[in-house]
C-alpha cells in the first residue's frame, strides 16, 4: 500500500499519475511508425493504417482495428484510394477520409456500412487536411482542401455540409489548426504563420491571444481540450501559450524546443501534455513540467486524462483526484487517510484501530472518512486498492447509525461493472468519471456493438436497467447480428433467436425479419415474421418481400380492416385482374371489403368481381341495381333482361318471373303514358292498377290484374277502396254484386264508414258473415258514438279505447 | 313506477365527463387551425354535436359560419372550410368535389377534414385517387360516446349494423374496441366481461389490445361487469312491435339522439316543438318503461294531483301566496307543460295505431312468437300487403320467415309484396336472405331434421368452410328452439297484469321475453355459459367469458356495462331496467345506434339513387 504514491509526480500543488492500463496483446512488427492512428475516447477501439502511402497495387496499406487492450477485431488491406485520416464516431464507427473527400464508414468489424462525400469540388482539390470532432450534435469532420478551404459536417448522420469562408492571405494548408465548439455553434481556428484566425459560418475573424511573445513567427501546433474549454498553442520560438479557448486569458508562457503534439487532460488545475519523439511531457499552469522519458506513443485525450498507447503497452496519465490524493498523500491527515488506517490496524487486531477511529469521531468526521474511502475506491484502478477502500469505508458504516448506504453501494455494483469491461478480453479501460459521463446505456450500446451479448445482459441484469433500455435492446442488436450469420440454415437462426427472445417486452420480430431480409434471406424474415405479435409491424415488411398472399392473411386476421385495404390497394397496383380477383376470393373479410369500396366508388369492378366469381344472383342484383341508373327505358329494359338471364343461370326461376314481369309492366306503362299520359312509368303494379282504376281507366286495370295474375283480393281491395273514394256507392254496390266477395263484406262497411256514408255502410252489413257482425255494427255504430263526443271529454274517450282494446283482444 | 328500487341498488357513475372530453378535444381540434373559418358538419352528426358544444362555443372558437354537408357545391366565402364528417366514402368524395371546384377557379382556401370518430384509410385513398391529398389536412375527434341519459350511451353509427352484419365489412370492430376502450379508462378496470356474437368477440380482442398498448393506472373501477351481445344473436325483439312508452314514441315518432319533435297534431297549436327525452323530465322518466296500456290512467291520476296543487292556492293569504308562486308555480307549470305534451302524444299515437289495426298486428306478432294460428297470420300478412298499409309490415313478414317457412307460402308473399312495392325490393329480400332474415324451408325437411343437421356441422370442427357456410341457416331456424329452452314465452292461459309486471315479458304485453335480455339474465345468475351450452349452440357460439383477477368490488360488479352492436330497442333498455330493479343491478345500455323495426328493415332497403 505504501508504494501506491510511487509513480506520482507532483506539479505545482497536484500530483500526476501514469497507470499502466494494458501490455498491449498486439504484435506490432514496426511500431507505430509510418502509421495513421486513430484512437476512440472512452476507452475506445484503435485503428492503424500501415503506410497510408503507398499505393502499388501489388502492395496495399492494411488497415488494422484493435480492441482498446490491442485484441485484434478485423484486419484487411485498403482498397481505394488513399487516406489522409481515421476518425471514430460516437457510434463506434470507424471513419475514413480519403484525399477526393469521400467518407467510408466502417464498423467496428471492418465490414463498411455506407460512404458520403465531402463535396464535389474537393474531387478536384483533393483534402489535405481533415479531422474528426465530437460535439453535442453527433460526430463532426472538418477537411481543408488544396484551394484553402474549410469545409465542416456537423454530424455525419443528418448530413449537412458547410463550405466556410475564405481565409485571406492562406496558402495550401495553415500551420496548425483545430475545430471548436462554442455557444453552440462549430468554428475553426487556424493559425497561418503567427496570424490566428476564427472561421464560422459567416465570416473569419483575425485574432490575437493575449500574451503571446511577439517574438513569434509561426504557430507550429495547437490543442484544444476535451471540453472545448481550454486551448493550447506552441510557437516555433519554442513558447507554449495556454489560455481559455475563448483566447481571453493568458495563463502562462513557458520555453521549450521542440513538440510533436499536445494534449490536455481536464482537471483541477488545466494542464497540456506535450510529446516529442522520446520524451512525454507535462506542463502546467505554474511553469511546473514533469517528464517522462518515452517510446514513440499516440496520445487519446480522454475526459480527466490521457491515454497513452505505445507498441508494447497502454498507460493512462491523469492527474491523481483530489480524494486519493488526501488519503494516500503521505502523512496525510485526512478522515478518510486515518479511517485507512484504522481499518488496516483492525486488520492486524490491533488496539490503535481504536485509537484512529475515536480520532476521526472526536472531529465527527467518520461520516467523511467513509464517503472519501468510498470515492477514492471509485477512482482507484487497481483491484487490490479499491478492495482495501472499500473494506475501509465498510468498517467505518458500522459506527455510522444513520448513514445512507447508497452510494456504498451503486459504487460498488459499478465497480464491479467497471472491473469487468477491463478486462482485457473486453478491453474498455474507463475511470468513473467516464463511466458516469457516458451512462450505462451508451455503456451497454459499446458492448453490443463490439458484440458482448451475455456480457452486456449480465451488466444490464446486475445493474436492473429496465428492460426496454437494457436487456431487450441487447436482444434485438444481438437477433439482428445472429440472422446475418451466413452459415446457420433458416431454422436454426429462426428457433434460437425465437429461444433466446422469446416475449421480451420491447424486443420487435418485424426488425429482426427487416435485418434478414436485407441481407437477403427472405425465407428466415418470414419465419422470423411469425413470431410477431402485432399484424400492424407484420404488413408493412411482407408487402415489401412481395409475399403479398402471406401478407393478406395476416392483415385479415389482425382484424384491423385499414391494414387489410392497404393491402388490398397494393395488391390491386401490383397484381393483373385475375390474379386479383382470385386472391381477394380466398379472403371473405377482403373482399367484402373492397366489394363496399367498389359500390361506391368503381361499379364496374364490382361486376367484374362477380363475373369471375361465377356470382350469378349478385350479378343479377348488381343489374336490377344498375337498371335504377339508366335514364331511358330501352337501356333499362336490356339491362334489366340481363338481370333476368344471370337470376335463370343462378337457377332462381322466381327473381327472373319478378324480373320478367317487372319489364312487361314497364312497356305497359311506357305504352299508356304515352296513350294517355297517365305517367305511370316506375310505379309498382299496385300502384299503377291504383292510379288506372283512378283515372277511370278500369279496362286497362283489370287487363293488368288478369295479365299478372293479381290475386283477386287484392284486385278487390284495389277497386273497393278506389269507388270509395271517388263516392261511386251505384258502382260499389254494383261490383259487390258482380260475384261473391273474396275479401267478405266487412271491408264494404269499413270503406263507407271512413267516407262518414252510414247509409252505404248499412247496406253491406246483412251480407257480413255472423262471426264479424258484432263488428261491423261496432264499426257503424261506434264511429257515430267517437265523432260525436271526439272534442268533448278526453276522459270518456281514454276509457272507450280501453273497452275497445279489451274487446278486440278477447 | 308502481314499485321503487332496491334500496341497496348501486349509484351509476357521472358521464358529463364523457361530454367533456369530447368537447374539449373538439375545441383542440378547431383551434389547430387558428383563424376564421367555416365548419361543414355532416347532418347525422348535428344533433350529436348539438350534446356536446353548441353554436357560440362553436362562435367562440373561430367558427365563423355553419352549414349541413348537403352534397351540393358550396358557397362560402371564408378561406377556410373545415369539414367535421363521418368516415364515408361518399362524403369525402363531395369534399373532394368542394375542393377541386375550388381550384378549378383559381381560388386557394384551407380545408382541414375532422374525421369522426376515426379515419379509415380508404377515406384517405379516395383523397389520393382525387388528387387533393396535399390540399387538406386531415384529423380525427375521437368522440366515440355520447351520453344520452343517465345509463345510456350512444356511438351514433346506425351503419354498423348493415355493414357489419350484412356487408361482411369489419371495419367498424375496432370503433367498437376504441369506444369500449375509452369507456374502460375511465370506468374501469372491469372484472367480469361476457359475450356472444362474432362481432362481439372481435370487439373484446381489438379492445384488450388497446388495452395492452396503452399504460395501465390502477383506479377504483366504477363499472365492473360487462356483456358484449350481437345484434344478430337476437333479431327477433326489434322486429317485434314496441308497446312500451318509451318505444312507442319511437316506433311512431321517432327519436332522434334522445330528442323527439311533436307535431302540431300533439301540441294542438300549429308549431311543431322538439321535446328533449330524457330522466330530467319528470313525468316522462315515470312513465317511459310503462306498458302504454297504463300510461293514461298515470297521467289522468297526475293530472288530477296537479289540478289538487294549483287548487291550493285558493284560500291562501298573500304572504302564502308569494311562497307559492316563488317556489312551487314555477315547477308546477313547467308540470303541467310536459303533462299535456304526454297526454297529447299518447292520444296521437293512439289514434294512429287503432287506424292502423294495432291490436290485430301485435295479436299476429303474439302468434307468430308462439307458433299458434299460422293461417291466420298469414291471411292478415296477405290482407296487409294487398292493401298496401305500410312497406314496414316488411316486420311480421320477416318474423314470420324467421320462424321457418313453406316454399309455398315464401314464394306467393314475395310474389304479392313486389307487386304492392316494386320489383327493386327484389334486394331488399335477397339483403334479407343474405342477413339470415328469410329462411326458405327446404321441401320434405322439417324444422328439426334441419336443425340436428346443422348441429352436428356445427360441432364438427373439421367441416370448416361448409359449417360457415350453413351455420347462417343453422342459426336462422333456431328460433322455436330456444324460446322453448329458455322459456321465453309464458304460459298464455294464465291473466298477465301489466300494472304489476312479473317479468320482462310485461314489454311485450306479457307474450315474449326478449332473447337478449334474457341471456343477459342467464349469465349474470350463472356467472357464465356453464348450464347454457344448448342455448349458444343454437345461437351459433362465439359466447365467451373472462374473469380478470382483480378484487371483485360489490357494488361496481352490480354496475353492468351491456354493449349491443348492431343498436338495440328501448324496449330492451326498458327490460334490463326492470331487471336491474328486480335483482339489484344497474344497468348502462352502450349501444351503437337506437334501433326498431322500422330502422331494422330499411337499413336493408337498397337505394338507388
Amino acid at each position: 500500500m505504501a508504494f501506491i504514491t510511487a509513480n506520482w509526480n507532483p506539479l505545482g500543488e497536484a500530483f500526476y499519475r501514469k497507470t499502466e492500463l494494458y501490455e498491449m496483446c498486439w504484435n506490432l512488427r514496426d511500431g507505430l511508425r509510418d502509421c495513421l492512428v486513430a484512437a476512440a475516447p472512452y476507452g475506445g477501439p484503435i485503428a492503424l493504417l500501415r503506410e497510408p502511402h503507398r499505393r502499388s497495387p501489388s502492395s496495399r496499406p492494411q488497415l488494422e482495428i484493435y480492441s482498446a487492450s490491442g485484441n485484434s477485431l478485423a484486419s484487411f488491406p485498403w482498397k481505394s484510394g488513399p487516406v489522409v485520416q481515421l476518425g471514430w464516431t460516437v457510434n463506434d464507427e470507424l471513419l475514413c477520409i480519403q484525399e477526393d473527400g469521400t467518407v467510408l464508414i466502417y464498423d467496428l468489424f471492418g465490414s463498411f456500412k455506407r460512404h458520403f462525400s465531402m463535396g464535389q469540388e474537393v474531387v478536384q482539390s483533393q483534402v489535405l487536411e481533415a479531422k474528426v470532432f465530437h460535439s453535442p450534435y453527433g460526430t463532426g469532420v472538418a477537411i481543408v482542401t488544396g484551394s484553402s478551404r474549410f469545409t465542416l459536417a456537423t454530424n455525419i448522420d443528418d448530413l449537412k455540409l458547410r463550405r466556410l469562408p475564405e481565409v485571406p492571405g492562406l496558402q495550401g494548408a495553415p500551420s496548425c489548426w483545430a475545430v471548436l465548439t462554442q455557444d453552440r455553434q462549430t468554428k475553426v481556428l487556424l493559425a497561418n504563420g503567427a496570424d490566428l484566425f476564427i472561421l464560422d459560418n459567416t465570416s473569419c475573424t483575425a485574432v490575437s491571444p493575449p500574451g503571446l511573445s511577439p517574438q513569434v513567427s509561426s504557430i507550429v501546433h495547437m490543442s484544444v481540450s476535451f471540453s472545448y474549454k481550454y486551448l493550447a498553442l506552441f510557437t516555433d520560438t519554442g513558447h507554449l501559450w495556454t489560455g481559455s479557448a475563448h483566447l481571453q486569458v493568458s495563463q502562462s508562457a513557458l520555453c521549450l524546443s521542440s513538440m510533436w503534439g499536445c494534449r490536455r487532460p481536464k482537471s483541477q488545475q488545466p494542464s497540456v501534455v506535450l510529446m516529442w519523439d522520446r520524451l512525454l511531457l507535462v506542463a502546467g499552469v505554474c511553469n511546473d513540467i514533469i517528464q517522462y522519458p518515452h517510446r514513440p506513443c499516440v496520445c487519446v485525450g480522454e475526459l480527466d486524462g490521457v491515454r497513452v498507447v505505445s507498441s508494447s503497452r497502454q498507460e493512462l496519465l491523469q492527474e491523481v483526484p483530489l480524494v486519493c490524493q488526501e488519503i494516500f498523500k503521505i502523512a496525510s491527515m485526512a478522515p478518510g487517510a486515518l479511517l485507512l488506517e484504522a481499518h488496516r490496524e483492525y486488520e492486524k487486531c490491533s488496539q490503535k484501530a481504536d485509537e484512529y477511529l475515536r480520532e476521526i469521531k472526536e472531529q465527527s468526521m467518520l461520516g467523511e472518512a467513509v464517503r472519501q474511502c468510498v470515492e477514492a475506491a471509485g477512482h482507484e484502478y487497481d483491484i487490490q486498492t479499491q478492495k482495501t477502500l472499500l473494506r475501509a469505508a465498510s468498517f467505518g458504516k458500522c459506527f455510522l447509525t444513520d448513514f445512507s448506504p447508497d452510494s456504498f453501494v451503486a459504487t460498488c455494483r459499478e465497480l464491479r461493472v467497471l472491473n469487468a469491461v477491463r478486462e482485457a478480453g473486453v478491453g474498455l479501460p474507463l475511470t468513473h468519471s467516464q463511466f458516469k459521463q457516458m451512462t450505462v446505456q451508451v455503456l451497454i450500446d459499446r458492448l453490443v456493438y463490439r458484440q458482448f451479448y451475455p456480457l452486456a445482459i449480465e451488466i444490464c441484469r446486475y445493474l436492473k436497467t429496465p428492460d426496454y433500455q437494457g436487456v431487450s435492446r441487447v436482444l434485438k442488436h444481438w437477433a439482428s447480428c445472429k440472422v446475418q450469420q451466413k452459415d446457420l440454415s433458416d431454422e436454426a437462426i429462426a428457433r434460437a433467436v425465437c429461444l433466446k427472445v422469446g416475449d421480451s417486452a420491447g424486443v420487435s420480430y418485424s426488425h429482426i425479419a427487416a435485418k434478414a431480409y436485407e441481407c437477403g434471406r427472405t425465407e428466415l424474415a418470414i419465419k422470423l415474421l411469425d413470431y410477431e405479435a402485432r399484424s400492424g409491424e407484420q404488413v408493412p415488411l411482407l408487402l415489401k418481400m412481395k409475399r403479398s398472399q402471406l401478407a393478406l392473411s395476416k392483415a385479415v386476421e389482425s382484424g384491423d380492416t385499414d391494414l387489410v385495404y392497404t393491402v388490398v390497394t397494393y395488391l390491386k397496383n401490383e397484381m393483373n385482374r385475375g390474379d386479383f380477383f382470385m386472391t381477394l376470393r380466398n379472403q371473405p373479410v377482403a373482399l367484402s371489403l373492397y366489394r363496399q369500396f367498389c359500390k361506391l366508388q368503381e361499379q364496374d369492378t364490382l361486376k367484374d368481381l362477380y363475373n369471375q366469381d361465377d356470382d350469378h344472383q349478385e350479378l343479377a342484383n348488381y343489374y336490377v341495381t344498375a337498371s335504377y341508373r339508366e335514364k331511358r327505358l330501352e337501356s333499362r329494359l336490356s339491362v334489366l333482361q340481363s338481370a333476368v338471364d344471370e337470376y335463370n343461370k343462378a337457377k332462381n326461376e322466381f327473381a327472373a318471373k319478378a324480373t320478367e314481369d317487372e319489364m312487361r309492366l314497364l312497356r305497359f306503362q311506357r305504352k299508356l303514358d304515352d296513350e294517355k299520359g297517365a305517367g305511370l312509368l316506375g310505379l309498382s303494379l299496385q300502384a299503377t292498377m291504383e292510379a288506372l282504376l283512378a283515372l277511370g281507366l278500369h279496362k286497362q286495370a283489370e287487363q293488368l290484374y288478369r295479365d299478372f295474375r293479381v290475386p283477386d283480393k287484392r284486385y278487390w281491395w284495389l277497386k273497393l277502396k278506389s269507388l270509395a273514394e271517388k263516392e261511386e256507392w251505384e258502382e260499389l254496390e254494383k261490383f259487390s254484386k258482380s260475384k261473391k266477395s273474396p275479401i267478405g263484406y266487412l271491408p264494404f262497411v269499413e270503406v263507407c264508414m271512413k267516407r262518414h256514408n252510414k247509409h252505404e255502410a248499412k247496406k253491406y252489413v246483412s251480407k257480413v258473415p255472423p262471426e264479424q257482425k258484432v263488428k261491423a255494427h261496432l264499426a257503424v255504430g261506434d264511429g257515430a258514438v267517437l265523432a260525436r263526443c271526439s272534442a268533448s271529454d278526453r276522459l270518456l274517450i281514454d276509457k272507450l279505447n280501453r273497452a275497445r282494446a279489451t274487446a278486440t283482444k278477447k | 313506477m308502481a314499485h321503487s328500487a332496491r334500496r341497496d341498488s348501486p349509484e351509476l357513475p357521472d358521464f358529463s365527463v364523457l361530454k367533456r372530453l369530447a368537447r374539449d378535444q373538439l375545441i383542440y381540434l378547431l383551434e389547430q387551425l387558428p383563424g376564421k373559418k367555416d365548419l361543414f358538419i355532416e347532418a347525422d352528426l348535428m344533433s350529436p354535436l348539438d350534446r356536446i358544444a353548441n353554436v357560440s362555443t362553436l362562435k367562440q372558437h373561430e367558427v365563423d359560419k355553419l352549414y349541413k354537408v348537403e352534397y351540393k357545391p358550396v358557397v362560402s366565402t371564408s378561406d377556410q372550410l373545415c369539414f367535421l364528417i363521418r368516415p364515408r366514402i361518399q362524403t369525402v368524395k363531395w369534399v373532394c368535389d368542394v375542393v377541386n371546384a375550388d381550384k378549378a377557379a383559381g381560388k386557394f382556401k384551407r380545408y382541414k377534414i375532422i374525421f369522426t370518430p376515426q379515419k379509415f384509410y380508404a377515406c384517405e385513398t379516395v383523397l389520393e385517387e382525387q388528387g387533393i391529398f396535399g390540399d387538406v389536412s386531415t384529423d380525427e375527434w375521437a368522440f366515440y360516446l355520447l351520453p344520452l341519459d343517465e345509463d345510456i350511451i350512444n356511438l351514433e353509427l346506425p351503419e354498423f349494423f348493415r355493414d357489419n352484419f350484412l356487408e361482411g365489412d369489419q371495419r367498424w370492430v375496432r370503433t367498437g374496441g376504441s369506444a369500449l376502450h375509452l369507456f374502460h379508462s375511465i370506468y374501469g378496470p372491469f372484472s367480469k366481461v361476457y359475450g356472444i356474437g362474432r362481432c362481439s368477440k372481435m370487439v373484446y380482442e381489438s379492445w384488450r389490445e388497446q388495452v395492452k398498448e396503452g399504460e395501465q393506472k390502477a383506479r377504483q373501477a366504477e363499472v365492473g361487469t360487462v356483456f358484449l351481445i350481437d345484434r344478430d344473436v337476437d333479431f327477433v325483439t326489434p322486429l317485434c312491435s314496441q308497446v312500451v312508452y318509451e318505444g312507442l314514441v319511437d316506433d311512431i315518432f321517432r327519436i332522434k339522439c334522445g330528442c323527439v319533435e311533436f307535431g302540431p297534431d300533439v301540441t294542438s297549436s300549429d308549431k311543431s316543438i322538439k321535446v328533449m327525452l330524457n330522466s330530467q323530465d319528470k313525468v316522462f322518466n315515470e312513465i317511459r318503461n310503462e306498458h302504454f296500456s297504463n300510461v293514461f290512467g298515470f297521467l289522468s291520476q297526475k293530472a288530477r294531483n296537479l289540478q289538487t296543487a294549483y287548487d291550493k292556492r285558493r284560500g291562501m293569504d298573500i304572504k302564502q301566496m308569494k311562497t307559492f308562486v316563488s317556489e312551487e308555480l314555477k315547477g308546477l307549470k313547467q308540470e303541467h307543460r310536459l303533462l299535456s305534451l304526454h297526454i297529447g302524444a299518447s292520444e296521437s299515437m293512439m289514434k294512429k295505431k287503432t287506424k292502423q289495426d294495432f291490436q290485430e298486428l301485435l295479436k299476429t306478432e303474439h302468434s307468430l312468437l308462439e307458433g299458434f294460428e299460422i293461417r291466420e297470420c298469414i291471411s292478415f300478412i296477405e290482407e296487409h300487403i294487398n292493401r298496401q298499409v305500410s312497406y314496414l309490415k316488411l316486420c311480421p313478414l320477416s318474423l314470420y320467415f324467421f320462424t321457418g317457412l313453406l316454399p309455398k307460402d315464401y314464394r306467393s308473399l314475395k310474389a304479392q309484396y313486389l307487386q304492392s312495392y316494386g320489383v327493386d325490393h327484389l334486394l331488399t329480400f335477397a339483403n334479407l336472405k343474405q342477413l339470415g332474415l328469410l329462411v326458405e324451408q327446404q321441401p320434405g325437411e322439417t324444422l328439426t331434421v334441419m336443425e340436428s343437421k346443422m348441429g352436428k356441422l356445427v360441432n364438427d370442427k373439421t367441416a370448416g368452410k361448409l359449417t360457415d357456410a350453413f351455420s347462417s341457416l343453422a342459426k336462422k331456424s333456431n328460433f322455436r328452439a330456444l324460446s322453448r329452452r329458455l322459456s321465453l314465452v309464458p304460459k298464455s292461459d294464465e291473466e298477465y297484469d301489466l300494472r304489476v309486471p312479473r317479468d320482462m315479458a310485461y314489454i311485450f304485453s306479457g307474450a315474449y321475453i326478449p332473447l337478449s335480455c334474457k341471456l343477459i339474465e342467464q349469465v349474470l345468475e350463472r356467472d357464465g355459459w356453464t348450464g347454457l351450452e344448448e342455448v349458444t349452440r343454437l345461437l351459433n357460439g362465439h359466447e365467451f367469458a373472462v374473469t380478470a383477477d382483480l378484487r371483485p368490488q360489490s357494488d361496481a360488479q352490480r354496475i353492468i356495462l351491456v354493449m349491443f352492436l348492431g343498436g338495440c330497442t328501448f324496449s330492451e333498455i326498458s327490460a334490463l331496467r326492470f331487471l336491474g330493479r328486480e335483482r339489484g343491478y344497474k344497468f348502462i345500455v352502450l349501444t351503437t345506434a337506437i334501433t326498431n323495426s322500422a330502422r331494422l328493415i330499411e337499413a336493408m332497403l337498397d337505394n338507388h339513387v
